[in-house]
């Protein structure tokens, strides 16, 4: 292990990513509109947002592959546009639709990108191999491309960013599509990338994702960052859990409204056609009360269960623009805006 | 699983890195390119129908059409027509060029090359240097049509290679203007359309199968200057007399002339595209 002291921080750019007031227009579209983004050496950091949120053309700035048409960004240091050829051997991209040439086979992909990248013709043939077998792609390695399947595909994709071992690697969208067993693989593949020191800017559309791999998160909308934090800090200002309720008979619907308001302390939401309630969960522990409550009051429920905040409400809360924009939440976003200035 | 988690990477503040790729880099990466386009090309063969079809047809046809008409008897016809139809088959070829950049850059494969620290101009360069197999393919054919057909070449072996080498660089030359319009079009096909427009007026108001003195006196001006027909000539006098003469020299330094022009327009036009 290396020890790294507060010289090294100081002055051997602590920032894998420094971006400041990134701008891509296509049209009158602005795609991305002052996109500022900071990302420690080491880190994991993950860019969550929806689609056309301005995720992938943020990266594609970042990775060399856009010129901006405003704002400025460095990678370890290096400016994106006047070093980008430094850049471009500090950085890995695996993009969200496989990079990968599809006539060719997995083996001759990797071959090829390892060749490009310097290696001689047997290096490039053991670096192949080494890493088909540790993507666990080695019997299909002979096989065309057009046969892979999309976690396949996925994975030598990453493969072929990992041939110069780059300390920083841009992953656009790593897991949309994949099943769930290739998506927790692809987790594991990226907590091992970071154990080996790479630092990772992963995009994501799964708030999940982001908590459960990223150490920092920008949620991204309309080109803009609307809220930067940890996993943490976004879940506070996002609220909590819900809790969601269906009765079998609609007429009581009032008296568990009541209820409601009187043991979980909180103003529930009632859709009325459904039966249904629906009310924050800030301390699960309580919900046994209310539960009890329910019972002694001759209240039967149908239905319950627990919903956890999903990417739209974290924007309805963070943007703004949905449909219920409440004072906290709104507070809560413009104190993270106000962070990143 | 071992790969990753045993090798620890080298921090990216530590590392001497330059930021311009050097010359003898830029061939590797080229040659490396190249490589991958005989991959495809080993993968699929079909789109090879051109380069063989081509060639054997219209030497056929023309010859036995214009061969009378033209020169008496097809034998007298042989030694013109042939290298006229080389220069017309193989220059066609290149348009196939721009054609299979277009489909190949459309696919997500060149995002990577556009992220990797290559040179800009590779995979461009090395498509280009892949597809030379293709015009070695319609030239060999053509001359080989030629000789069943009759054509005893003058110049020799040396002057038909001589003339093969000649054909080919120019034809490469030319792939850049066609390149060109491959990285700006938006489609496939309309990249085909354009460039049959340039290619089909270039190659037949030119000296590739008449005599331009028989054509009206602005065609036959053009026919004169046009840069095909001073490759018809290097060939014809490489292939029936085995002689370099000015036309040569007309034809190399128009080719290096395109490739000035137009391969630092393909480069920046392909950065430019997102």
């Amino acid at each position: 292990m290396t020890t790294i002291t507060a010289h090294d921080i100081a002055f051997r750019g602590a920032w894998a990513v420094e971006a400041e007031g990134l701008v891509k227009t296509f049209g009158a579209n602005r795609a991305v509109d002052g996109v500022d983004l900071r990302v420690a050496t080491g880190t994991v950091y993950g860019v969550l947002g929806p689609n056309g949120a301005g995720k992938t053309t943020t990266i594609s700035m970042l990775a060399t592959l856009l010129r901006p048409d405003g704002g400025n960004a460095r990678i370890f240091g290096h400016d994106v546009q006047r070093e980008s050829q430094v850049v471009r051997q500090l950085i890995g991209v695996t993009g969200q639709y496989a990079s990968v040439d599809e006539t060719l086979s997995a083996t001759e992909n990797l071959v090829l990108f390892a060749r490009l990248l310097g290696l001689s013709h047997r290096a490039a043939k053991a670096k192949a191999a080494e890493l088909l077998d540790e993507f666990g792609l080695t019997e299909a390695a002979r096989r065309p491309l057009k046969n892979f399947s999309g976690g396949m595909r996925r994975r030598l994709d990453l493969a072929a960013s990992l041939i110069a071992q780059p300390p920083l690697i841009f992953l656009d969208e790593p897991t949309t599509g994949l099943d769930p067993r290739t998506r927790s693989q692809m987790w594991d593949t990226i907590r091992r990338l970071v154990a080996t020191g790479s630092t990772v800017l992963l995009t994501t559309q799964y708030l999940d994702e982001a908590d459960q791999l990223a150490d920092r998160i920008a949620v991204i909308d309309r080109g803009r960052v609307v809220a930067e934090g940890t996993g943490d800090d976004l879940k506070a200002s996002v609220g909590s859990s819900s809790l969601q309720l269906r009765l079998q008979d609609p007429r009581d619907l009032d008296d568990l409204r009541v209820a409601i308001e009187r043991v979980l302390k909180v103003t529930p939401t009632v859709s009325p056609e459904a039966g249904r309630v629906t009310a924050p969960m800030d301390d699960p522990d309580i919900v046994t009360e209310l539960l009890v409550t329910l019972r002694d009051e001759g209240i039967r429920l149908s239905e319950l269960s627990v919903q956890k905040p999903t990417l739209d409400e974290v924007f309805l809360t963070l943007t703004g623009h949905g449909v219920e924009a409440d004072a906290s939440g709104a507070e809560s976003a413009n104190e993270l805006e106000g962070s990143r200035a | 699983m071992s790969a990753i988690a045993t090798t620890t990477i080298t921090p990216g503040a530590d590392r001497t890195l330059k930021n311009r790729v050097s010359l003898s880099q830029s061939l590797a990466h080229t040659v490396t390119m190249a490589y991958r386009g005989l991959l495809k090309i080993k993968r699929t063969p079909e789109q090879l129908f051109d380069v063989t079809l081509q060639p054997i047809i219209f030497t056929l046809m023309f010859t036995y059409i214009f061969g009378g008409a033209v020169a008496g008897d097809v034998q007298n016809y042989l030694p013109i027509i042939i290298p006229g139809i080389l220069v017309q088959t193989v220059i066609s070829t290149s348009i196939v060029t721009g054609v299979q950049l277009r489909e190949d850059m459309d696919k997500g494969v060149f995002d990577r090359f556009r992220s990797l620290p290559i040179a800009r101009i590779a995979p461009l360069s090395g498509a280009l240097l892949a597809d030379t197999v293709r015009y070695l393919i319609a030239t060999t054919l053509t001359f080989a049509m030629g000789f069943v057909m009759g054509l005893r070449p003058e110049g020799g072996a040396g002057g038909v290679l001589a003339a093969a080498v000649l054909v080919i660089v120019c034809a490469w030359s030319l792939s850049w203007i066609f390149a060109f319009f491959g990285v700006i079009a938006r489609t496939a096909s309309s990249v085909q359309g354009i460039s049959m427009l340039i290619l089909f007026p270039l190659t037949f108001l030119s000296n590739a199968f008449v005599d331009p003195s028989t054509m009206p006196a602005p065609l036959e001006w053009f026919a004169n200057i046009n840069p095909v027909s001073h490759l018809v000539t290097a060939v014809r006098d490489l292939v029936n007399s085995g002689t370099i003469g000015a036309d040569f020299g007309w034809s190399l330094f128009g080719s290096a002339v395109v490739v000035a022009v137009f391969a630092p327009l393909t480069v920046r036009a392909y950065m430019r595209k997102a």
